[in-house]
């Protein structure tokens, strides 16, 4: 394929992947999206791959087999398991940007040619970096997402983190500055060898400290890293396609991250470097406080009485995989003529938008989805509050109390409701590990045990009294 | 074709820094502005998707894995395939197999969904 043809299949798959992400503007065109990106993926890997240099043919074909082999089973995870998944592929991500940069470097160096001008050397360095820090980091992340056993899920905090991870990090940039005066130097490839492992490491260290409830923030920016990578790739390479694709992941991954943080009121360095489980230490202690808790029974009745039920989800739904039983529970309440809508806060759960998929897997109609600004301006209509394994994004400690770790984050009002019901594992505190003030307000109600079961019990208590009334 | 056939590959062998420069800042303006109206019910499938996209890395790759270079370079290269090629698939895969769980009103009658 000539220079010129290989250009234009760019130009088109650059379009076609503008429009994919514009489409994704509503569900009912979403799946379009989908398509387009096929398509635009597909010309440019057919346009690449017809070029006369590419000779070795056998070796790709292997690495594509091998890639659908992994990628089909990969694409079939539970819904609950999509935050690893995703941190997963972020993994892939940085590591193909990685290789192809270091593959890149060694191969000019071995010509000693003079492609390696100071830009593009930057370039590789910025490309190695990010590539391998965003490939452990991810791996990590997506470890700790996993519950794999030897990596801990609390944040693990020790003196001089910071300055350590900082130093680290200048080390990597300051072997990088000498590598891009003297790329042809003989100890410049040992130098590149040494930002990999000082790359992979600072991947790990970075994410060590973080908790799971920081994990919708820390995917979203492992995203942005993973799109600068390939930005940097494209400047290596002198490929607009790669560059423009790589921007409009990092803008995403960006907007994403931005969007996390001003959910939970903090800045991406304190997210980075703040260790939120440090903080809970400081409050623990105080005095014993008395839950009140209903009964089944009791709760039924409630919600069978009630016009408008908001059910409030967060990720304890996603650990006992109760979305299907929240869906029954929503047919038998609307049976009833009860109005039911769901109030989805942008960090509940472990990566942005995750309560959303749960729920259209449970098929729910997404119209009965309402965003935390939309729903709490109705909340003191709202009959009864249904909590279901949501914790800190209910607490109105958030509002009121300025010692409170959390204080500043805009929280669903479930505390404005009539009456609210939450369920509850255990009576333990949640995973900011602050207790929760909510439920100790006179107008809540706990049921305690596995959000799966009470619902379902509340189905079975809803079903069996139909007929009597 | 001969238009674009003399728009010579000698362009291509020295790198215009201030043009990629300019690609890459207005394509995050363009990222941003599409991004900020992809719908808030979207984003575990919007970040399924950047991730296929991004998976362009697979470009980069075929090309430091399919040349007559030497051995080491092209093992880097054929595992950048893989591991971008398994990206695009399950990018792709996930995001369609979300995306047909949205819908509206369930009307009676209608049956799982296959």
């Amino acid at each position: 394929m000539s220079y010129g043809l290989v250009q234009f299949a760019y130009l088109i798959a650059t379009a076609l992947f503008v429009f994919a992400l514009h489409w994704m503007n509503a569900p009912a065109t979403a799946r379009r999206g989908v398509y387009a990106g096929v398509i635009g993926m597909s010309l440019a890997v057919v346009a690449t791959w017809a070029q006369p240099e590419i000779v070795n043919h056998l070796w790709i074909v292997i690495a594509v087999i091998l890639g659908f082999a992994v990628g089909i089973p990969l694409s079939r995870v539970p819904l609950t398991a999509v935050p690893q998944r995703t941190a997963l592929s972020h993994a892939f991500g940085g590591l193909a940007a990685g290789l192809v940069g270091a593959g890149k470097y060694y191969l000019w160096f071995g010509d000693g040619s003079d492609q390696l001008t100071p830009f593009r050397t930057t370039a590789i360095i910025a490309e190695v970096l990010l590539g391998f820090l965003t490939f452990t980091g991810s791996l990590m992340a997506a470890g700790k997402l996993q519950e794999v056993k030897w990596i801990p899920q609390r944040p693990v905090t020790y003196p001089m983190q910071n300055v350590a991870n900082i130093g680290l990090l200048l080390l990597a940039a300051a072997l990088g500055v000498g590598v891009v005066l003297q790329p042809l130097a003989a100890w410049a490839p040992v130098a590149l060898a040494a930002i990999i492992v000082l790359a992979l490491l600072f991947g790990v260290l970075l994410i060590i400290p973080i908790g799971g409830a920081d994990m919708p923030t820390v995917i979203a920016i492992l995203n942005a890293y993973a799109g600068l990578a390939a930005v940097a790739m494209g400047f290596v390479l002198d490929n607009k396609l790669l560059i423009t694709a790589g921007a409009l992941d990092g803008s995403s991954g960006l907007i994403l991250a931005v969007i996390m943080c001003k959910a939970m009121n903090r800045s991406f360095t304190n997210v980075l470097f703040g260790a939120f489980g440090q903080v809970q230490q400081a409050k623990a202690g105080g005095e014993e406080r008395i839950y009140k808790a209903e009964s089944i029974e009791g709760a039924g009745q409630v919600l069978e009485q009630a016009n408008l039920v908001v059910i409030v989800p967060g990720y304890g739904m996603a650990v006992a995989q109760a979305q299907h039983k929240v869906r029954e529970l929503y047919d038998q309440l609307r049976k009833r003529g009860v109005t039911v809508k769901f109030a989805i806060h942008p960090v509940a759960g472990r990566m942005p938008g995750h309560m959303n998929v749960l729920l259209a897997e449970a098929d729910i109609p997404y119209t009965d989805l309402v965003e935390m600004d939309e729903i709490n301006s109705d909340m003191p209509q709202v009959d009864v509050a249904l909590v279901v394994g949501a914790n800190d994004v209910v607490n109105p400690a958030a509002r009121s109390d300025k010692g409170s770790p959390i204080y500043g984050m805009p929280i669903i009002d479930a505390d404005r409701a009539r009456t609210v019901f939450a369920i509850k594992r255990s009576k333990n505190p949640g995973f900011a590990g602050i207790d929760n003030e909510l439920y100790f307000s006179d107008k809540t109600w706990m049921l305690f045990g596995d959000a799966k079961s009470v619902i379902g019990e509340l189905v079975k208590q809803l079903s069996g009294g139909s007929g009597m009334h | 074709m001969t238009l674009l056939e003399t728009a010579a590959p000698a362009a291509a062998q020295t790198p215009d820094m201030w043009s990629q420069i300019f690609v890459f800042v207005l394509a995050t303006f363009i990222g941003l502005g599409v991004i900020r109206r992809v719908s808030r019910l979207l984003h575990t499938p919007l970040m399924s998707l950047t991730n296929a996209i991004s998976a362009i890395a697979v470009v980069g790759a075929i090309l430091v894995a399919g040349p007559d270079y030497p051995i080491e370079i092209r093992i880097l290269g054929t595992i950048a395939v893989f591991a971008s090629m398994t990206n695009i698939v399950s990018g792709f895969l996930i995001t369609e197999r979300m995306l047909k769980m949205f819908k509206t009103e369930h009307k009676p009658g209608e049956g799982p969904r296959p």
